[in-house]
């Protein structure tokens, strides 16, 4: 079984928070410091950035779209990409056909081109369907936001679905077949056993899957969601600025991914089993 | 629900002392391969059954067909005089037609296995109360004092609190062995409990199954320590090839053997 790791690379021990303060500042990262300090003062100083005042607002309302539309697509994602990939690996073939067609469709095409077609294919649809324009759904559907979060929804549970298939596939059979001869039923040994330990095989991969699915919500800035790049695109439009916005837009998805793994590695440091 | 129908049962035949397990005709097939070709045992109360043979003798199969890990072909299985109902399914094998009741018969047949099979991402305390909290709904108080004993019992205790990967073989062993024992079962059911161990610590191990048949406990046991079957069980059964060649208690078994095959057999050993 290739996806069963030895432990110590499935769970490699993490190296822990609490380092003191003289470990921390050795010679190397003092200077990294300084010159990290340095470029910040540098782009200050020389840089424009007057239309910042300005634009402070809007770009607070594009990062907390972009934190809302990654944490939400993120979690959904999840919940499809569960059962997705557990089909593949136990259920039977008219579960398991279309879950692996599902996963092939998403990973096979262009997320751009999933966000268009869901967008300018079903949103022009609708409007032609009564049914629809009566609902009570019609509200929403007309705006854009559903589409752009059906698209990272649907795209993040594709490419997880395969990776929970791998993650459910390489649970050791033995201890499936444990708590099978304990009694255990079919959902409680899923809640129980086989769920939790595929989940903590995958968390190092989820960190990554994350921090890409993090990369990809500017492209709902193509169907009018105003998330973090389109605020950005916008400051360029209107000011005919082009370094300095995108400069700052560079740093905020860094400062966002940093903030994401490290949120993943306490999550990972309190699943992990420790020797004690 | 399923505890209530359990003890009307068991209260049901009080009369009549009841067997814990009893096994009858029973023939297992993979395919052209005819594993086991009709093997039927009886292990009464307190009883400690050997089950001794080479690789391929089957007697694996037929440990995991009596809690149904492998279903079986033909044959009946009763577990405390309860029979478990099967019919045929469409691979031709006999599959539980009350997945419910083989569920409840499971939790009074207690199995360890040779590779352990604990739980990697529970301490050896969540493994000892997994099965009694979330299967049988024991309070998670009672659950845990009852977990503290057995894994005292076992030598285990300071233990508690810490992750199978980092315990040796014979003490993850010793774990899965207060494990079973945590469901309060009926019989326990040894799968070559220390064939995954180094030398060093096969007798921790066997010192503990030792101490549990001299309690009086009900075991089907399939080793290939044939010292310690012969000290510790009160009934040997040799399979070769899906057959039981020969029984009887330890001391004809391994003292004056008849049929040529287990004189071969108990010499290869030696």
């Amino acid at each position: 079984m290739s996806d069963a790791l030895p432990e110590e690379i499935a769970a490699p021990h993490l190296p822990s928070a609490s380092t003191t303060r003289s470990e921390f500042l050795k010679p190397h990262r003092i200077v990294l410091a300084l010159i990290g300090v340095g470029l910040i003062v540098a782009a200050a100083m020389t840089l424009r950035w007057d239309w910042l005042p300005k634009y402070g607002d809007l770009i607070l309302a594009g990062l907390w779209m972009t934190v809302l539309l990654l944490v939400v697509t993120s979690i959904l994602g999840f919940l499809i990409a569960v059962p997705v990939g557990l089909a593949q690996v136990t259920g039977p073939r008219i579960f398991a056909w279309p879950a692996a067609t599902f996963c092939t469709i998403i990973r096979g095409t262009p997320l751009l081109l999933q966000i268009w077609l869901l967008y300018y294919g079903l949103g022009s649809l609708f409007p032609f369907i009564p049914e629809i324009r009566q609902s009570f759904l019609w509200p929403y559907l007309r705006q854009a936001w559903p589409y752009g979060v059906l698209a990272l929804t649907l795209s993040y549970a594709g490419y997880e679905g395969e990776v929970m298939r791998g993650a459910f596939a390489g649970v050791p059979k033995g201890e499936i077949e444990a708590a099978r001869a304990f009694g255990m039923g079919r959902f409680t040994l899923l809640r129980r056993i086989w769920l939790p330990r595929a989940f903590q095989r995958v968390l190092p991969t989820l960190v990554g899957e994350t921090v890409l699915q993090l990369k990809s919500t500017p492209l709902v800035a193509t169907i009018t969601i105003s998330e973090l790049y389109a605020v950005f695109a916008r400051v360029r439009q209107d000011t005919y600025i082009v370094y300095e916005p995108l400069l700052l837009l560079a740093l905020m998805y860094l400062v966002l991914t940093a903030i994401l793994v490290y949120l993943f590695r306490l999550l990972e440091n309190r699943l992990t089993p420790k020797s004690r | 629900m399923a505890t209530a129908a359990g003890l009307a049962t068991r209260s049901a035949a009080d009369t009549a002392p009841l067997v814990p397990v009893e096994v009858k005709n029973l023939h297992k097939r993979f395919g052209d391969l005819h594993v086991l070709k009709g093997i039927s045992l009886t292990a009464n109360k307190g009883d400690v059954v050997a089950l001794i043979g080479g690789s391929g003798s089957g007697k694996s199969t037929f440990l995991r067909c009596i809690n149904m890990l492998e279903h079986p072909t033909s044959g009946s299985i009763a577990i405390d005089g309860e029979e478990i109902r099967l019919r045929k399914d469409s691979s031709g094998d006999l599959a539980p037609v009350d997945r419910r009741q083989v569920r409840r018969i499971r939790t009074r047949l207690a199995m360890v296995f040779q590779s352990f099979n604990l739980w990697q991402h529970l301490t050896l305390i969540q493994n000892v109360t997994e099965v009694p909290v979330h299967v049988l709904k024991v309070p998670r108080e009672e659950a845990r004092e009852r977990a503290e004993a057995l894994l005292h019992r076992v030598g285990l205790y300071e233990k508690r609190d810490a992750y199978p990967a980092f315990l040796s073989g014979g003490q993850q062993q010793r774990a899965a062995i207060a494990r079973a024992l945590a469901i309060q079962p009926d019989v326990l059911l040894f799968d070559e409990p220390t064939s995954a161990l180094d030398p060093e610590l096969v007798g921790e191990v066997l010192a503990v199954i030792r101490d549990l048949a001299e309690d009086g406990r009900t075991m089907i046991l399939v080793t290939h320590e044939m010292k310690f079957a012969r000290e510790v069980a009160s009934h040997v059964v040799f399979l070769h090839s899906g057959q039981i060649e020969e029984q009887g208690p330890p001391e004809a078994i391994f003292g004056s053997p008849n049929s040529e095959r287990l004189q071969r057999f108990i010499q290869s050993i030696h």
